[in-house]
């Protein structure tokens, strides 16, 4: 591995720059997960007063360490040391009182609570709330004042929109006297104006003298918001750098250890005749919310139709309702020009793959995969009751592991092993063996659902390729992300969803963040077509 | 093992060999400080007990026969646990599936042997297939909770049977509730009879071919859960419904077909008993069968191996335990039911207390012989 003399020089180098010692610091982290090695040998010193970004690939172990950080786990080997001070942190309890605060990637928060309430459970002071509340009062409008973090205390946390939702999980930690910030992967669910807001806010944050942590696998924002950053991959710290020496091949390099594309290579599209006709459609979810109001648009042959928009706008809906495992309320749905039943239950699920239909879902964990399934299982799931596995009453073992096996090659599945639990790959694996189940039958109609989230670089990569030569074979493929940049650099059209219907629809060529932002926003934007009334 | 066992996984004889025996260990520890409370020597009872299983011909005959009814039950509760499920209801669907061989043996009994116990036992897993069929689908299509369903099934199974032996079936100018005593077509042949056959003698006791029955069903449950898209559509159900779903499977049709199957096997408790010991149709002889095999189900791991090895155990505390009341007077036939409610204990409810950390002592092991490879 290149990493291990890079490595060497990195601890000796050490943290430089400000003056004492560092506010948190790693040394020679251990961790083991049964037989995977987490974090191997990983030390990290993060000076007071900084933004310092952690960065890696899903699984290069930057999670686990955050945390071992946080009491979560705890290490096998090596040292926590705040302020200088080596300290045992046995559960986040230890962590806070060493006044380390952690935002997480889901957020931890009472939806029927108001922000006042949240921001103080678990540290209210004494049996009386009343007390409680007021002091916290107090300490919020202090906060607000010094860095801009304004929030109405007293609206309930499950009306807010997600980027006020995570100020309050911010202002819990800062609450309970956090000197040093954790956020995990804290852009995925924001809005780009949201994430301005955020890192506003972080910089002021620094600026007051806090330390703050960010663990990301996106390199924009290391790049926008960092002082120094540390890279990591397969468990090992392959670098430390400042942001303002490095730049955004360079970093993607050390994560992945080769040089990687970042834009998809792809010609121009040739669109033939639509394939996936979509009428007035109307869906409500599960619980009976109306999510998908009036959505109209059309995928042609050889085409890819990208839908942007924030999670949560309806997306997610709209692609169910496609796959039959989501009623739909009103509309039509076409697949090569047949109508397709309303759908909301399993056999509907099976009659939209006949019609020719490809699904990977949003959540491979949660619908796409039986995690406790062998690979081979899961590499058959929705196709299982197909001849050529069941050549008799039996279920051929022999036909669906040799199936699953020639798919795993060719999607390049590591490893290539059938029998080994689904549960037991990487994320990017997983989502490998999902996208080749769907894509190896090759369907007419090819609905995808963020493709690569929490996958790594090399599998995005492969699985962008993918989608450009299964367009370039003439299929519709409809592609769903909250990624912005798989968005513009996959789709030949983009359309905006907002609060369940489409904003509007900007070509390849005119796409630019600031506009699809706005429109993601609910903005109608000048120059761009507007989208059916 | 190869090193691509996921995260935490020991080696398989760890997880379902030490960690079940050392479970089962210890709820023999705490029986033994029981016994020795009550005054008795516990290694004196220990050696009656596994004496009065398997010391002679006669009792493991007995064992076997009780072994016979909790490999059925057992199979019951597991299929049902595929799929994600907990049917309670072993004793009830136990209960109608001995109804269904006693009509057969009532009523058809003068058949030719083969025919008539082919149809009784047909019928056994038909009746107790159709009364968990029942809660199946007020599970599936109206939500109805299995667990109370179940249950109440289980009540409804006893009344209803109180009311046909005490109304219908009750030999006329008698007070027992039973019923007459079968015509022979209708017996299934005891094993020491048809051994007999062949000139070896194992010495009588209750075990019938029922047992020949059990150990087809314990292959056949491997094929049916692992080897057929049925049984896989049970367990992706059972594991992950919404994928399932996504997958084309309807969750309500597995929950009905792996409750009917539950049900069709726990049916065959009836066989073993009613047309393989009794001959006649009686009262409460499930004798709670039905709950045992959910113990069976836990310890066993859903797996029929498992499930074998437990359904063993089982008879072995059944058959030894009630030798052990008759010889230790001090120890009477509730401490026997106390020494299965510590396995039950042990190897269901506190599954959990010592699994982590027996399993982490070897996977550290393992790594380190991965490393110094």
């Amino acid at each position: 591995m290149a990493g291990e003399e890079n490595r060497g020089a990195a601890e000796e180098r050490g943290p430089s720059g400000a003056p004492g010692v560092p506010a948190l610091e790693v040394a020679g982290i251990q961790k083991w997960f049964g037989t995977v090695h987490a974090n191997d040998d990983v030390s990290v010193a993060v000076d007071a007063g900084t933004i310092h970004g952690i960065i890696g690939e899903n699984g290069a172990g930057k999670s686990t360490l955050m945390s071992i950080v946080y009491g979560y786990y705890q290490a096998d080997g090596g040292e926590i040391r705040v302020g200088g001070k080596p300290v045992a942190i046995r559960g986040p309890e230890d962590a806070i009182s060493h006044g380390i605060g952690m935002v997480h990637q889901h957020f931890m928060l009472v939806d029927t609570f108001t922000v006042l309430e949240n921001v103080v459970l678990g540290v209210e002071s004494g049996y009386l709330l009343r007390r409680s509340l007021a002091e916290a009062r107090q300490e919020l409008e202090r906060l607000e004042r010094e860095y801009g973090l304004d929030v109405d205390p007293d609206a309930i946390v499950g009306d807010l929109p997600v980027g006020l939702q995570q100020r309050v999980e911010i202002l819990k930690a800062l609450y309970r006297g956090a000197d040093i910030l954790i956020l995990d992967e804290p852009t995925g669910v924001l809005t780009p104006q949201e994430v301005d807001d955020l890192f506003r806010i972080l910089r002021a944050l620094r600026d007051q003298g806090r330390t703050i942590v960010l663990i990301t696998h996106k390199l924009r924002e290391i790049m926008a918001l960092t002082d120094r950053v540390t890279v990591m991959r397969a468990g090992r710290v392959v670098d430390h750098v400042r942001t303002a020496e490095t730049d955004r091949a360079q970093l993607a390099a050390m994560m992945v250890g080769r040089s990687v594309l970042l834009r998809v290579e792809k010609g121009a599209a040739a669109p033939g005749e639509a394939l996936l006709r979509v009428e007035n459609l109307a869906v409500r979810d599960r619980a009976g919310v109306l999510r998908v109001r009036d959505v109209s648009f059309s995928v042609r042959t050889g085409e890819i139709v990208g839908i942007a928009g924030v999670a949560g706008n309806g997306q997610s809906e709209l692609l169910e309702a496609l796959a039959g495992t989501l009623a739909r309320e009103g509309g039509t749905v076409e697949i090569a020009g047949a109508p397709a039943a309303p759908g909301g239950h399993a056999e509907a699920a099976r009659a939209m793959r006949r019609a020719g239909l490809g699904h990977v879902p949003e959540d491979r964990q949660r619908m796409g995969l039986v995690t406790a399934f062998d690979a081979s299982e899961s590499g058959i799931l929705g196709y299982h009751r197909e001849r050529q596995y069941n050549p008799r009453m039996l279920m051929s073992r022999g036909a669906v592991v040799g199936a699953v096996r020639r798919t795993m090659e060719e999607f390049d599945v590591r490893p290539p092993l059938p029998q080994l639990r689904t549960a037991s790959f990487s994320g990017g694996n997983q989502q490998k063996i999902v996208v080749g189940r769907e894509m190896g039958r090759e369907p007419d109609v090819l609905l995808v659902g963020q493709p690569t989230r929490g996958v790594d670089i090399g599998a995005i990569e492969f699985i962008h390729r993918q989608l450009v030569a299964m367009r370039d074979a003439g299929k519709a493929i409809l592609l769903v992300s909250v990624e912005l940049d798989e968005i513009m650099s996959l789709s030949d059209r983009i359309l905006v969803m907002f609060d369940g219907a489409i904003v509007g629809e900007v070509a390849q060529a005119q796409a630019d963040e600031r506009i699809l932002g706005l429109m993601m926003a609910g903005e109608r934007v000048a120059g761009a077509e507007a989208g059916p009334a | 093992m190869s090193g691509f066992g996921g995260p935490t996984q020991a080696p398989a004889w760890v997880t379902h060999g030490l960690v079940p025996l050392i479970n089962l260990g210890l709820a023999l520890l705490i029986a033994g400080i029981i016994i020795a409370a009550i005054g008795e020597n516990p290694f004196e009872a220990l050696k009656l007990l596994v004496l009065g299983a398997v010391g002679y011909p006669e009792a493991i005959g007995y064992t076997l026969y009780y072994t016979t009814n909790f490999v059925f039950t057992g199979l019951a509760v597991a299929i049902a646990f595929h799929c994600g499920l907990f049917n309670i209801g072993g004793e009830g669907q136990a209960y109608l599936g001995g109804l269904g061989a006693g009509l057969i043996g009532l009523y058809l009994g003068h058949w030719p042997a083969p025919v008539a116990i082919v149809l009784a036992i047909a019928a056994a897993m038909a009746f107790g297939a159709f009364w968990a069929f029942i809660p199946g689908w007020l599970q599936a299509r109206r939500g109805s909770h299995i667990v109370i369903t179940t249950i109440m099934f289980n009540f409804l199974a006893a009344a209803l049977m109180t009311y046909l032996l005490v109304e219908v079936f009750i030999k006329p100018g008698q007070q027992a509730a039973e019923s007459r005593t079968f015509e022979a077509g209708a017996w299934l042949p005891f094993v020491h009879d048809v051994l007999a056959g062949f000139g070896v003698d194992i010495g009588r006791s209750s075990l019938n071919l029922s047992v020949v029955v059990a150990a087809v069903c314990l292959v056949l449950f491997w094929f049916f859960v692992w080897r057929t898209r049925w049984g896989y559509e049970i367990r992706a159900v059972g594991l992950n419904e919404s994928a399932a779903v996504y997958g084309g499977i309807s969750p309500a049709r597995a929950i009905m077909l792996a409750m009917a199957v539950s049900g069709g096997l726990a049916g065959l408790v009836g066989v073993n008993e009613i047309i393989g010991v009794h001959h006649r149709l009686l009262l409460e002889f499930t004798a709670g069968y039905g709950f045992v095999g959910i113990a069976v189900a836990l310890m066993g791991r859903n797996h029929p191996v498992g499930i074998l090895l437990a359904a063993l155990l089982f008879g072995i505390l059944y058959q030894g335990g009630s030798e052990l009341a008759f010889d230790m007077p001090n120890v009477t036939r509730d401490m026997v039911v106390v020494l299965q409610g510590l396995v039950v204990l042990f190897s269901g409810a506190l599954e959990h207390m010592f699994r982590a950390r027996i399993e982490r002592l070897f996977t550290r092991r393992a790594r380190a012989v991965a490393e110094a490879a």
